[in-house]
């Protein structure tokens, strides 16, 4: 199960067939794996791995922290749901430390993310302040790494 | 002008340039060749080993080790021999640290090798050990392997080549280029045939790691074997540090003993940042090659697979990183077979006659590479393979 989690990590697009003949494995197997993986909720769900900034060379990528007020009933949950649901939040996690919730922002340019922080997040009652970094560069990501240069150094046919 | 004809040495100037290297010079004149060729791993050295090297060098040690190597790695290499093939070398006068699995080959044969000595060699195989052989004066005997055993050494095949002058086999499993392994009991057939000569063997074990089923088995291990056999391995393969230049050999002491002068005249000692970097790849990097090991299967079955599936028959192999496809159904030698697929779909892969005659009608394919890359590489030679039936 590991090496084909680990598979569909690096590359969710691999048929069963490729996939059952690198474990050694029938395609029905495969198969059969994936929904267990899906149906006990280990495979969330498959997306495309996207820079942005190739699409629009402005658009920015934000991790916002937040300090928040816990409600009384439900503790950070209901906010952090509340904040689940703008388009633009990539990302939400409960976070152990200095800041209570981490926001990933992606999608707009500055100006977008700014007004979202200061319009949308700082607005919400239990939210206590805000602090937005922008990621100036992404090195690696989802455990990919981005846009590698490097090239293949090996000479073209060898021992 | 000097003519140089006569004044260098004839030995030198006869040595045939390796096939790989003739295939090299082809593939360097294309551009955007896509290769199967390489025989090196496509992973970076583990972090941990480098970082090795790094504090090494802010240490300061800068200096020369050891002739026969750092006391300390030869303990490493020692436990590693105890634990992967349950064998005992002495650390103090039974290892020698080298500079690659290629000089261990190198002055193993040298200390072997007398002028007229026979030395039968299992081919297809690593192109270096017929030219050092002459070196020495020997003969080199070829013994070819054949497809339908999977490449494997038969005791027929090999009992019909030794001669009152027959000193030494090499034995290179688990072998390049044909991913091939001698299993334990292929080993004590070989065994059989050998007690009761005076025979010695080289066992280049490089690829000892790089074993998909079950454990490897050394020849050395076999029953009286081991007052014979002088064992090769290496950090190249398994650990990914083919740019480190360190091997290691280990043998009998009486053999060792004369090794290592040759070790200590020709270069003093192995290179002192990769020996410390050394240290720490046979202490804690298990889990790297295991999955590095891992990997490699992973691309094994899916290029087997592939290449059945393209009419290429091609055997399993068991060891290495290379499948030994057959081309007979194209009708083209291996050479052509490979100039064309370079020149037509910039993909290059190796003649299997650069690793021996026999090699004739394969080819040698490295999976030495991530997924994708293969995948676009099958790609091209099922097109290649169209448009040839088309012609
Ligand atoms: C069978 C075999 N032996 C030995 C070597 C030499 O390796 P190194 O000198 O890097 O240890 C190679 C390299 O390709 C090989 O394939």
């Amino acid at each position: 199960m590991d090496s084909l989690i680990k598979l569909l990590k690096t590359n969710a697009r691999l048929t069963d067939a490729e996939l059952a003949v690198m474990l050694g494995k029938t395609e029905k197997e495969i198969a059969d794996d994936i929904k267990k993986l899906e149906n006990d909720g280990v495979i969330q769900g498959y997306s495309a791995i996207i820079d942005e900034s190739v699409i629009d060379s402005n658009s920015v990528y934000a991790l916002i922290e937040l300090k928040v007020t816990p409600q009384s009933q439900s503790g950070f949950d209901e906010i952090a749901k509340e904040i689940s649901q703008y388009d633009e939040v990539e990302s939400v996690r409960l976070m152990s430390g200095g800041y209570d919730i981490s926001v990933a922002v992606t999608g707009g340019n500055i100006r977008d993310v700014s007004q979202f922080v200061s319009q949308k997040l700082a607005a919400i009652d239990a939210v206590q302040s805000t602090a937005t970094h922008f990621v100036l560069k992404s090195y690696k990501n989802n455990g990919i790494i981005i846009n590698s240069s490097e090239t293949d150094e090996r000479g073209l046919v060898s021992p | 002008m000097i003519d140089y004809n006569k004044v260098l040495s004839k030995t030198a100037i006869e040595m045939k340039p390796s096939g790989i290297r003739k295939f090299f010079d082809i593939a360097q004149s294309i551009d955007d060749i896509i290769s199967l060729g390489v025989g090196e791993p496509d992973f970076k050295t583990p972090w941990k080993i480098r970082e090795a090297a790094i504090s090494s060098l802010k240490l300061g040690r800068t200096v020369y080790t050891a002739n026969a190597g750092l006391m300390e790695l030869r303990e490493e290499i020692s436990k590693y021999f105890k634990r992967t093939i349950g064998m005992t070398y002495s650390p103090v006068d039974e290892i020698v640290v080298t500079v690659g699995g290629s000089e261990a080959i190198d002055i193993s044969i040298r200390t072997i090798v007398e002028p007229g000595d026979e030395v039968l060699i299992v081919e297809p195989c690593f192109v270096c050990y017929a030219p050092i052989v002459s070196l020495s004066g020997g003969i080199p005997v070829s013994i070819e392997t054949k497809a339908e055993n999977e490449f494997r050494l038969t005791p027929d095949e090999l009992r019909e080549k030794i001669t009152d002058k027959t000193k030494l086999l090499i034995l290179p499993y688990p072998n390049n280029p044909t991913g091939a392994i001698m299993e334990k009991s292929d080993l004590e057939a070989i065994a059989e045939v050998l007690r009761e000569t005076d025979i010695m063997v080289i066992s280049d074990e490089i690829y000892s790691e790089l074993t998909y089923s079950g454990k490897h088995c050394s020849i050395a291990q076999i029953d009286g074997m081991r007052e014979r056999t002088v064992v090769i391995n290496g950090f190249s393969k398994s650990f990914a540090m083919t740019g480190w230049r360190l091997g290691f050999m280990a043998g009998p002491k009486e053999v060792i003993k004369h090794s290592l002068k040759l070790h200590q005249y020709a270069i003093m000692s192995s290179p002192t940042t990769s020996q410390y970097a050394a240290i720490v790849a046979l202490q804690s990097c298990e889990k790297d090659i295991q999955m590095m090991r891992d990997e490699y299967n992973m691309r094994r079955r899916y290029i087997v697979d592939a290449f059945n599936k393209l009419g290429l028959d091609c055997f399993t192999p068991q060891g290495a990183f290379y499948v030994f496809p057959c081309i007979k159904s194209t009708g083209m030698t291996s050479d052509e077979f490979c100039e064309k697929l370079v020149y037509s779909k910039k993909v290059a892969v190796v003649p299997g006659t650069a690793f021996g005659k026999c090699g004739e009608g394969f080819i040698r394919v490295s999976y030495a590479y991530s997924i994708n890359h293969l995948k676009e590489a099958v790609k091209r030679i099922g097109e290649f393979l169209e448009e040839i039936k088309n012609n």
